[in-house]
C-alpha cells in the first residue's frame, strides 16, 4: 500500500466485525427432556468450537455486529481531527485499531510514525506504589524510554502538582491527585501520532481547563491527533476538521462546526440500551451492565418528556461475585455541559462498611422529579465501582453517554415557566419549580 | 530520521515481531520490577513467605519419605538436602507456570487499553519467581553448611538447569494464559498440575527408585530432566544424570515452548476482544 510521505493515517475499506450470541429469551424449556437436549446440543457445538480453536459464543443464535464498515481517511501529518459520534458508533473501536489493540476484520490502514494512545487516564497505575514508581511504570507503558522520564520527571511532577506526596502510594492519593498526575503522565507523551480518547472527561474544572492548554499546545506543536470526545467545546476548541461514525460507518467527514451540526441534527435519543449477551456487556468478572433505561413514573420507555414530568433512569447490573457496590451517574447537557452528579443511596452510613451485594441481577432505579430539568438533550454518563475504594481505582463499569434524552418544554402554563412566552434557553443546567413567596410587607405611605 | 509505515490488515503476520520485542524491553524490565515490588509489599511478611514455603515443603517430605517409607538418598548424600534440590527446582517451576497462567487475566486494562507485544507480561511475571528461586538459594546455601556438605564443580552448570527449568514453564504458561482468555476454566487446570505434578516428579524421592523399564517413560515428565540435573549440580557427582531421559526431557520442553509460542502468537491479536 503506497502512502505519501505527508499522509500520516490512511484507512482504506476498514472494518472491524464482532461476533455476538443471543439467548432465545421467549423458549421455555419446562420438560427435563428439553432442558437436556439444549444442554447437550450446546455442549458438542462448545467442543467444536473448542477443537478449531474459535471463540466460545454463549446464546443460541449468532450474530455478528460490524463495529466499523468501510471505513476510509487520511489523516494529514500534523493534523488534528475529531472523531464524533454515538456510543458504538465505532469511534473507540477505530482507535483500538489503528493503535493496534486489536486487529481489522477486513481493509487496512497504513500509520506512518510512532503512535501513542491514551485510551484511558492512568492505565497500568498500580495502587500500591508511589506517585514516583508509578510515573514510571505508567510512562514506560505509554511508551516512553526511561532516560525520556528521567528528563521530564520534574516537569511532569510540578504538572501534577504532587511534590509532597511523591514517595506516597497513589492509593492514599485523593481523586483529584490521582487524575492530575495520570494526566500529567500522559501530557508529556510526544510520539508521532497520539490518539485519545475521552481522558478530559475527568477532573475538576479547573485542571479540565489546564489539559485543554496542554492539549492545545500539543496540537500545536505539529502532532498527528485523532481526538474522541463526546464534549462539543473540547472537539471544537481542539480540531479544525472532524469525523462523525455513525453505526460504524463515515457518516460525515468535515470542517469541525458542519460536522458537530450534522451530529447533533442526526443524533436520535437513545432512551434504552441493553446486553442480553451478559460476556459482552460492559463491566468486569464481578459486575456487568445489562440494561440502562430512561422511563417514566408508569415504567415505560419514553423518548421524550414534557419538562413537566418525572423522568426516571433504571439501571440493571448483574453481579458475579459479593461485592460493595455503588453507583455514580453524571447528567451531560446537549454541549457536553455537566449538570449534575447523584449517587446512589449505597453511599450512606459509615463509609467502606454498608453490606456487600450477593450475586444476582438487580435493577436501580433514580427518580428525577418533574419541573426540574430544563429542555433540551440529556444524556447519562454512569460508574460502577466498589466502595471503600475510589471510583477511578475500582472502576467495573464506566460509560459515557450511556443513554440520552430529550426533554421538552410544551409551554403549558402549569409548569415551571408559566406563560413566560419568550425563550428560557438551554444555557441554564436546572430550571427547577422553586418555591416561591411574594408578599406586601407594606403599604407606601399616605395611601 | 525516515518514519516507519506500519500496515494494519487481518491476518498479518508480524514480520518484525522478535525485534518489536526488543524494542519493549523496557518495558518487560519494568512490569517485573512492578510485580516484584507490589509482591514483597503487599505480604506483610514478605520474604519470608518465599523462604518458610521451599522449607516447609523440604521438612514434610524428609520425614514422610525418608523416615515414614524409608527410602533411600541418592548416593551418600543427605536427604533433607536431596529434596530441598528438587524442591528448589519445582516451586521455581510452579510459581512461575501459575502465575504466567493467570498474568493476562490479571493485567485486562492494560490489554484493551495499550499495544504492546502480549508476551511480555506472562514473561514478566517469570522474573519475580526467579526471585523467589534466588532467595531459596541462600537457605541452600545455608543448609550445605549445617550439613557440611562441600558442593563440587557441578554446582557451576547450575544456571544451564535453571534456564531449562524457566523454558520449561514458559511453553506451558504461555500456553495456558493464551487459553485462559478464552476459556476462564483453564485456570483450575494449573492448581491441579501443581498439585499432582509435586507427587508425579521425584521431588520427595530420588529418581533412581524408577525401575529401569520405565525410566525413559517416566522422564517424558521433563520435570524429571530438570529434577535431577538439579541434584546433579547440587548434590555433586553423587547423584547420576540418566542422558536418554534427559535428553528426552529437553525434547519435550523444547515441544511444548514451541507448542506455546506459536499457539501463543497466534491468538494474541484476538486478547483484546475476548479478554
Amino acid at each position: 500500500m503506497q502512502i505519501l510521505k505527508d499522509i500520516a493515517i490512511k484507512a482504506e475499506h476498514l472494518g472491524k466485525k464482532y461476533l455476538i450470541g443471543h439467548q432465545e429469551e421467549n423458549a421455555r424449556y419446562v420438560a427435563l427432556r428439553d432442558v437436556l437436549m439444549r444442554n447437550t446440543r450446546m455442549f458438542l457445538s462448545r467442543t467444536k468450537d473448542l477443537l478449531k480453536g474459535r471463540p466460545i459464543i454463549q446464546g443460541d443464535r449468532l450474530e455478528e455486529i460490524w463495529a466499523l464498515r468501510d471505513v476510509n481517511f487520511k489523516v494529514k501529518r500534523g493534523e488534528s481531527i475529531g472523531i464524533i459520534g454515538r456510543n458504538g458508533a465505532g469511534k473507540s473501536t477505530l482507535l483500538k485499531v489503528i493503535c493496534r489493540i486489536t486487529e481489522p476484520s477486513a481493509g487496512r490502514v497504513a500509520v506512518r510514525g510512532r503512535v501513542a494512545s491514551l485510551l484511558e487516564v492512568g492505565t497500568g497505575f498500580h495502587p500500591e506504589l508511589s506517585g514516583r514508581e508509578n510515573i514510571y511504570l505508567n510512562g514506560a507503558i505509554l511508551g516512553m524510554s526511561r532516560t525520556e522520564i528521567r528528563r521530564k520527571f520534574d516537569k511532569i511532577v510540578s504538572f501534577a502538582e504532587i511534590e509532597k506526596y511523591l514517595d506516597t502510594p497513589v492509593k492514599r492519593y485523593s481523586s483529584g491527585m490521582y487524575v492530575r498526575l495520570a494526566f500529567a503522565v500522559a501530557a508529556h507523551l510526544e510520539p508521532e501520532i497520539l490518539l485519545v480518547d475521552e481522558v478530559l472527561a475527568v477532573g475538576d474544572t479547573e485542571f479540565q481547563k489546564k489539559c485543554l492548554g496542554k492539549m492545545d499546545d500539543v496540537t500545536q506543536g505539529g502532532r498527528t491527533v485523532l481526538f474522541v470526545s463526546h464534549n462539543m467545546n473540547a472537539i471544537q476548541r481542539l480540531c479544525k476538521r472532524c469525523i462523525v461514525l455513525s453505526q460504524g460507518r463515515i457518516a460525515f467527514d468535515g470542517q469541525t462546526s458542519e460536522a458537530i451540526a450534522f451530529y447533533l441534527k442526526s443524533r436520535e435519543a437513545n432512551q434504552q440500551i441493553s446486553w442480553p449477551d451478559a460476556s459482552r456487556a460492559p463491566g468486569d468478572e464481578v459486575v456487568r451492565l445489562r440494561a440502562v433505561r430512561i422511563t417514566g413514573e408508569d415504567g415505560q420507555v419514553r423518548s421524550q418528556f414534557d419538562v413537566r414530568d418525572p423522568v426516571v433512569l433504571q439501571i440493571e447490573f448483574q453481579i458475579f461475585k459479593k461485592t460493595q457496590l455503588a453507583i455514580s451517574v453524571q447528567f451531560i447537557g446537549a454541549l457536553g455541559n455537566y449538570i449534575m452528579a447523584s449517587m446512589d443511596n449505597y453511599i450512606n452510613g459509615p463509609w467502606g462498611e454498608q453490606p456487600p451485594y450477593s450475586a444476582g441481577i438487580y435493577k436501580s432505579s433514580c427518580y428525577i422529579p418533574g419541573d426540574f430539568l430544563n429542555e433540551g438533550q440529556l444524556s447519562i454518563n454512569l460508574w460502577i465501582y466498589s466502595p471503600p475504594l475510589p471510583p477511578y481505582l475500582s472502576a467495573h463499569v464506566r460509560m459515557l453517554n450511556v443513554v440520552s434524552v430529550d426533554i421538552c418544554d410544551n409551554h403549558q402554563p402549569n409548569g415551571a415557566r408559566g406563560s413566560f412566552p419568550y425563550e428560557w434557553g438551554i444555557e441554564p443546567a436546572v430550571r427547577p419549580k422553586l418555591r416561591w413567596v411574594t408578599e406586601q410587607l407594606k403599604r407606601n405611605n399616605g395611601e | 530520521m525516515q518514519d516507519e509505515v506500519l500496515i494494519l490488515e487481518p491476518g498479518r503476520a508480524e514480520k518484525n515481531y522478535w525485534r518489536d520485542l526488543w524494542r519493549y524491553r523496557e518495558l518487560f524490565i519494568i512490569l517485573a520490577w512492578r510485580d516484584i515490588c507490589v509482591r514483597y509489599k503487599q505480604t506483610a511478611i514478605g520474604i519470608a513467605w518465599a523462604v518458610l514455603r521451599p522449607f516447609l515443603t523440604m521438612l514434610v517430605f524428609t520425614v514422610i519419605f525418608q523416615r515414614v517409607a524409608k527410602l533411600p538418598s541418592d548416593g551418600n548424600a543427605p536427604y533433607a538436602l536431596m529434596v530441598f534440590a528438587a524442591v528448589l527446582a519445582w516451586s521455581f517451576f510452579s510459581t512461575s507456570l501459575s502465575e504466567a497462567s493467570n498474568s493476562l487475566i490479571g493485567n485486562e486494562r492494560l490489554i484493551t487499553k495499550v499495544y504492546f507485544p502480549r508476551i511480555i507480561i506472562p514473561a514478566a511475571t517469570i522474573v519475580s519467581a526467579f526471585i523467589d528461586f534466588l532467595i531459596s538459594f541462600f537457605i541452600l546455601l545455608g543448609m550445605m553448611v549445617y550439613y557440611r556438605f562441600l558442593p563440587g564443580w557441578n554446582l557451576f552448570l547450575l544456571p544451564a538447569f535453571v534456564i531449562l527449568a524457566l523454558l520449561a514453564s514458559l511453553g506451558p504458561g504461555l500456553w495456558i494464559t493464551a487459553l485462559n482468555v478464552k476459556y476462564r476454566d483453564f485456570r483450575y487446570v494449573i492448581p491441579f498440575i501443581v498439585q499432582l505434578g509435586l507427587y508425579i516428579s521425584p521431588v520427595g524421592f530420588s529418581s533412581n527408585l524408577i525401575p529401569d523399564k520405565w525410566r525413559l517413560l517416566y522422564s517424558l515428565n521433563p520435570m524429571v530432566g530438570v529434577i535431577n540435573g538439579f541434584r546433579w549440580c547440587i548434590l555433586g557427582g553423587k547423584s547420576q544424570i540418566y542422558w536418554p531421559g534427559f535428553v528426552l526431557s529437553i525434547i519435550v520442553v523444547l515441544f511444548f515452548l514451541w507448542l506455546g509460542v506459536s499457539n501463543f502468537r497466534r491468538m494474541e491479536k484476538s486478547f483484546a476482544d475476548l479478554i
